[in-house]
């Protein structure tokens, strides 16, 4: 039984996780499988880069930010997964075998209009480097099932709720 | 990769396509989203999501293969021409990403991406920063990845071989 529905979040609450280490061998493993530029995969390309050495895919960046929030707090909540991300910053590169802190920050959270059984929190996610530098910075919107079903407001009222078919 | 000058507003530009396998979802899931719905049929089937379907970040990640690869072929076909081909920088990040709809296991997701605006970098000024909304549809004809991103590109004549 998940511990986390989505009552349990309010706007200014943070969850932090790691530092991780992230191992050279995955990262460029990564990039060789979804995104084989050069800065990302050859140590000489890179150095004449604008990212001036060998440096994370930005994808890698954030799958990595999306597992450390699955380790965080997510595996222990009523995720329905997520209807996208208002925006991403690729603010610093990352390095082979750097560590990243993971922190969440959540910065509002509303009821769904369509189904009285969710909600959405709307999270800014960053990895933190070993400088105390934001490496990266997201903000996205999780959909998690309530605890109790609530309005759904006037449009909808009167629909039966469909607790439960969170996973 | 054609310089910054050469790239054209409302250019769009077919990526090709990728099938996902359950497979290649799960595994994707494991390292990066390990949400019941990514990982395993049957807790999926008890999921809003009905079955099992892609991490919304594979689905992104995909398109970056697949836009690598379309690069890669260009800038071959540019070469063959006796052409320069110019330098792509790294993106600074994107905004807007909606997963529309749940990429499942068998759908064939078709890529494309439009350039919608340029402007010359502020702070780089040897380089041009296009923005491009990039699209993935499903074999149904409906979008189920949409968001818009930004790269530095190299300006014609404008760069030595050093990084700005």
């Amino acid at each position: 039984m998940p511990r986390l529905f989505w009552e349990d979040f309010t706007a200014g609450q943070a969850f932090e996780h790691g530092p991780r280490r992230l191992p050279r061998d995955e990262m460029l493993g990564f990039a060789a499988e979804f995104d084989p530029q050069p800065m990302h995969l050859d140590e000489a390309a890179a150095r004449e880069s604008m990212l001036g050495g060998l440096a994370a895919s930005g994808w890698y960046a954030c799958a990595i930010a999306m597992r450390l929030a699955v380790d965080a707090f997510i595996h222990d909540s009523t995720s329905m997964g997520a209807p996208g991300v208002d925006e991403v910053r690729w603010l610093l590169p990352i390095r082979p075998d750097d560590a990243v802190l993971f922190r969440a920050t959540v910065l509002e959270t509303r009821a769904s209009r369509s189904r009285p059984d969710m909600g959405l929190v709307k999270f800014r996610f960053e990895l933190i480097d070993g400088d105390n530098q934001c490496a990266l910075s997201l903000v996205t919107s999780l959909m998690l099932g309530r605890r109790q079903a609530g309005s759904a407001g006037p449009a909808l009222a009167g629909q039966t709720a469909d607790v439960g078919s969170a996973s | 990769m054609k310089f910054f000058e050469d790239i054209a507003v409302g250019e769009r530009i077919a990526l090709g396509s990728h099938t996902f396998t359950a497979d290649a979802i799960k595994a994707f899931a494991r390292r990066f989203d390990p949400q019941p719905f990514h990982l395993d049929e049957e807790a999926a089937a008890r999921s809003h999501f009905g079955a099992l379907c892609a991490s919304g970040w594979h689905t992104g990640a995909m398109w970056m293969r697949l836009m690598v690869d379309y690069q890669r072929t260009e800038d071959a076909a540019m070469r063959s021409r006796g052409e320069p081909v110019a330098r792509l920088g790294p993106s600074p990040g994107f905004r807007e990403l909606k997963w529309l709809k749940p990429v499942y296991v068998g759908d064939t997701v078709d890529y494309a991406t439009e350039v919608v605006e340029k402007r010359v970098s502020k702070s780089r000024p040897n380089w041009g920063l296009i923005s491009i909304r990039n699209t993935g549809a499903n074999q149904a004809g409906e979008t189920v990845i949409s968001f818009v991103s930004a790269a530095f590109v190299e300006r014609r004549g404008r760069t030595a071989r050093e990084a700005p």
